[in-house]
This record gives structure tokens, C-alpha cells and sequence, in this order.
């Protein structure tokens, strides 16, 4: 079966007065339509540069990234497919939650009554229908969430990109909006990439997990766990037998 | 999150004690003012007729008064009194609106940003008023120096403020507005100018006082007409009751502006 998303031999050089460093050496991966893949490494090894290339923010120094068979240029019109989660919400206060939510199809100068009544569809399937209204500071940090996915999900990405969405919330509320937001992406059947240094969240909510190495960043493995699906939260797949083997292993390989 | 705090204001005998007391403190702070404003004039007028003050020098409040009414029968106060908020006005808006314009100017261009960094350190950090007597001289005297002279006075705070808030954006808000394949242009009217704005009116209270000092020491130097002329006409020819009516009007006049702006902020917010 052929990938959604392929990457081949990419690699990256950042340049500073310092001289050239490498910070992506040669990784290539494909994830499959529906599928929920994580990214974990170090901090600085890359992850985050990887999901620029994704999302076409960035031009690899070296190969190739495919999205659906075609090349993502940097600025070009992949960006149609590419929904991207960032480290923390990131709603503007002086919009509405709707307002909000209608951002990237604002951008895209794609509000036609569809896409609207898409917003407004997803606004009620995840419960802020009645928050639609609302200024962002009245909404509880889940909530807010929610929101940000679903401003996420409004442009209808064939990939979500998520760079560590959930990081900016205290232990408890991230285990339980980690819960929402992935539980939201299994039902909708999206294709996901999670970049994390948590591995309990990456083996809790992956289908697979690749492991990255430190700077210049190699891949040293790839997991397949599946613990998690639209049935089973990831809340529920720590509970799983096979959960803390996972863990172990993908631990050890980080610690090299 | 709520339940520590009584459902309705004033239900307990304790809690409508506490509101009484907080009112009469706002009436006695209110009261002591008035009493203070009213003591400063009932002193002036007082020392003046004793004899202690020589109120040709220090006029006196009946004297003010009297120039006023002299001035209003002659039809000149409005005038001058227009020529000032009229020039103010227009100093203020035209300086917030290039001075905004030139502030975005330089976030979008680093390397304009970068070039002129020093030469507007250098200009802002100058009292603009010392460049008057220049403008003067190349602008004639006449009503466009007294504007240039505001503009100068408030243009370069604009900048520098509106720039600084344009570039505190948070970078990763811009970079929402890249993913979902946004341009430049995009960046500044979804996200720099909205975030913006509270800071936005943060400058203009500043620019309207600092255009207000413009205005009135280009009229100082130039202006036939204006309160600042009233000032330096006034106390060339010694009469201090239209120095001190100026003063007094340009007080009141500051306060005006400094709330009017105040009110559009708030009636921004509501439209928000």
C-alpha cells in the first residue's frame, strides 16, 4: 500500500556565524492514510524541523518529501493539505471561538457556506457549539484545545501535523485533552504526525513511533505499537500489558 | 470557583456595611478635591486683593475671569481656542497615521529597520521642540510650521512604540498564519495589527499630548492666532489674565483630548 506522506533521505544544515551545522542527517519514513504516527528524540534533534519540511515552511537542504504522490515545495500549494498543531493554542483573544476557528479558511480565502457550516458542524460534534461566541480566555485550557484542532481540522488537512500541542499544560490536563484531541482525530480518520519527547504519550497514542538519534539526527528505530484507536483512549492503552515494554525499550535506545 | 463569594452585593448586614464604607471614601476623596481646587482659587483671589501677591504680575481669578469675558465679547476666544485643538487634531492624526504607516514599514523591511535603528534612537531621544526655530525658518511662519512642529514632536515616539509592539507579536501566533499557508500581508492583518492594538491606543494617548506640546510652542513662535500666542502676546504686554485664562484652557483642553481618546479605546473594545 502506497504512503500519504513519504519522506527520502532528508536532510538539514542550519548556518549561523558559528559555521554549518547538520541537524537532520538522512531520514526517511511513509505513514499510511489513517495513520497515527509520533516522532520522539532528544530535545534539538530535529523533530520539529522535520514537520516544517512537512507542512512546505521549510525547504530540506537535502531529498525529497511527498505528500500524495506530490513534491512539497516550500510557499507552493501542498500547504492545501497540511494542517499543523502548534506548541500551544494560540487563539487570538480579539477573536470569537468561531472567529478563531475560521482563520485558516480565512487565509486561504476559502469561506464559501460549505466550509462554514463544516466549522459549525465540528463546533457541535465536539461540544463548543455553544461557546461559538465566546472570547477564548472564558474557555478552559481542554476546551481551548478542541478549538485549536478544530481550527486545525476546518481547512480539511490530509495530514495533521502536531508539534508538541499539548506541552504548555500542566501533567493532569494533558493526559486528559491528549485523551480529546487524539480520540477527535481517530473518529475523524485523519492522518497524523506527533512530534514529542514524552515517549509515554508517543507509545500511548501512536500506531507507530520512530526514534530519532541526537543531532544530526538518524532514525534508530521504528515502533509498532497500535495500542490505542477510535475505541481504545490512550488513557486506557497505558493500561496495557504491552505498554511499559514499549516504554522500556524505546527508552533504552534514547539513552543510546 | 465561584462559592466563596455571596450570590448578590450587599445580601449580608456585613458585606452592605462593607459597600457603604467604600462609597463614602470615594465621596470624601471627591469632596477633598473639590475643596482643594476651590481653596487654590479662594487663595489666589485673596492674596491678591490683601495686597501680598501683586496681581498685575500674578493676576487674580476676577481678573481671568473679566479677560474672558472680554475676549468672548470680541469673538476671539473660540478663536484661539479652535486654532489650538483644531492644529492639535490634525498634528495628532496626521502623525498617528504616518507614524503608524512607517512603523509598519520597518517591521515589514528588517534591513530599512536595521539602517535607520540608530538615526531614530538618536531623533527620539532629542527634545524635538529644539528643531522649531529651523522649521521656521524653512516652512515660513506660518500655520504649517506649528503642524510640522507637532508632527515632529509626536511622530517619532509613534514610530518607536508601534514598532516595538509589532515586533513583541509572539513569533509562533505569525507562524500559525504560515501554516495555514499564509502571506506576509496576511501575518500583519490577521495577527500584528489586531495584537496590536491595545498598544496602538497606548500611542495615541502619548502622541496626543506630545502633539499638543508641539502646537503650542510652534504658536509661541509663530502663530497670530492660538492659545500659545495668547501666552507669549499676553505676557509681552502684561495682560497676565489672558496668560493665565490660557493656561487654565489649555489644562482643561489636555484633559479633554487625553479622555477623548480614552473613550474611543473603550468604544473600540465594545465593538470588539
Amino acid at each position: 500500500m502506497g504512503y500519504v506522506l513519504e519522506l527520502k533521505n532528508i536532510g538539514m544544515n542550519f548556518h549561523d556565524a558559528q559555521g554549518e551545522t547538520i541537524a537532520v542527517d538522512d531520514v526517511s519514513f511513509g505513514v499510511s492514510r489513517g495513520e497515527f504516527v509520533s516522532i520522539v528524540g532528544p530535545s534539538g534533534c530535529g523533530k520539529s524541523t522535520l514537520l516544517s519540511i512537512i507542512s512546505g515552511m521549510v525547504k530540506p537542504s537535502r531529498g525529497e518529501c511527498t505528500i500524495g504522490g506530490t513534491p512539497v515545495s516550500a510557499g507552493g500549494k501542498t500547504h492545501s493539505t497540511v494542517g499543523y498543531m502548534l506548541q500551544s493554542d494560540h487563539l487570538f483573544e480579539w477573536r470569537t471561538i468561531m472567529g478563531n476557528v475560521r482563520l485558516g479558511l480565512e487565509v486561504r480565502k476559502d469561506l464559501t457556506p460549505a466550509s462554514l457550516t463544516a466549522c459549525e458542524n465540528l463546533l457541535s460534534r465536539y461540544g463548543l457549539a455553544e461557546f461559538r461566541d465566546h472570547r477564548p480566555s472564558q474557555l478552559s485550557g481542554g476546551m481551548r484545545q478542541r478549538a485549536a484542532l478544530i481550527r486545525t481540522l476546518a481547512i480539511d488537512p490530509a495530514i495533521l501535523l502536531l508539534d508538541e500541542p499539548f506541552s504548555a499544560l500542566d501533567f493532569q490536563t494533558r493526559l486528559h485533552v491528549t485523551d480529546d484531541i487524539s480520540t477527535i482525530i481517530r473518529k475523524e480518520g485523519r492522518t497524523a504526525v506527533l512530534v514529542t519527547h514524552d515517549i509515554s504519550e508517543a507509545v500511548s497514542v501512536s500506531d507507530r513511533v520512530i526514534v530519532l538519534s541526537k543531532r544530526p539526527s538518524r532514525i534508530l528505530n521504528i515502533h509498532s505499537v497500535g495500542l490505542s484507536d477510535a475505541e481504545t483512549p490512550p488513557i486506557k492503552a497505558r493500561e496495557h500489558p504491552s505498554f511499559r515494554k514499549h516504554f522500556n525499550t524505546i527508552w533504552k535506545e534514547l539513552e543510546g | 470557583m465561584m462559592s466563596h463569594k455571596a450570590a448578590t452585593p450587599g445580601h449580608t448586614p456585613e458585606h452592605a456595611a462593607f459597600l457603604h464604607a467604600a462609597v463614602r471614601r470615594t465621596r470624601l476623596v471627591f469632596a477633598a478635591q473639590a475643596a482643594l481646587l476651590i481653596l487654590f482659587f479662594a487663595l489666589w483671589e485673596g492674596l491678591a486683593r490683601a495686597g501680598i501677591i501683586d496681581a498685575f504680575i500674578f493676576s487674580q481669578p476676577t481678573r481671568v475671569i473679566a479677560g474672558a469675558q472680554g475676549l468672548l465679547a470680541a469673538g476671539r476666544l473660540w478663536q484661539h481656542l479652535g486654532a489650538t485643538l483644531g492644529m492639535t487634531l490634525l498634528g495628532f492624526a496626521l502623525s498617528s497615521i504616518f507614524g503608524i504607516a512607517i512603523a509598519v514599514a520597518l517591521w515589514w523591511n528588517e534591513f530599512l529597520r536595521k539602517v535607520l535603528d540608530p538615526y531614530l534612537v538618536m531623533f527620539n531621544s532629542m527634545p524635538k521642540t529644539a528643531l522649531a526655530p529651523v522649521i521656521i525658518v524653512m516652512f515660513g511662519t506660518n500655520y504649517r510650521s506649528v503642524l510640522i512642529t507637532a508632527i515632529l514632536t509626536s511622530i517619532i515616539v509613534t514610530i518607536m512604540n508601534m514598532l516595538q509592539a509589532f515586533l513583541e507579536v509572539q513569533h509562533e501566533k505569525i507562524k500559525l498564519v504560515y501554516t495555514f499557508g499564509g502571506t506576509k500581508l496576511q501575518t500583519l492583518t490577521k495577527v500584528v495589527l489586531p495584537a496590536s492594538v491595545p498598544s496602538i491606543f497606548n500611542t495615541l494617548r502619548i502622541n496626543i499630548g506630545l502633539s499638543f506640546i508641539g502646537v503650542v510652542v510652534g504658536e509661541f513662535l509663530v502663530a497670530n492666532v492660538g492659545l500659545g500666542f495668547l501666552i507669549i502676546y499676553g505676557s509681552q504686554i502684561f495682560r497676565m489674565d489672558w496668560v493665565m485664562l490660557s493656561i487654565l484652557l489649555l489644562m482643561l483642553m489636555a484633559v479633554g483630548l487625553y479622555r477623548a481618546v480614552a473613550w474611543l479605546e473603550r468604544a473600540s473594545r465594545h465593538y470588539n
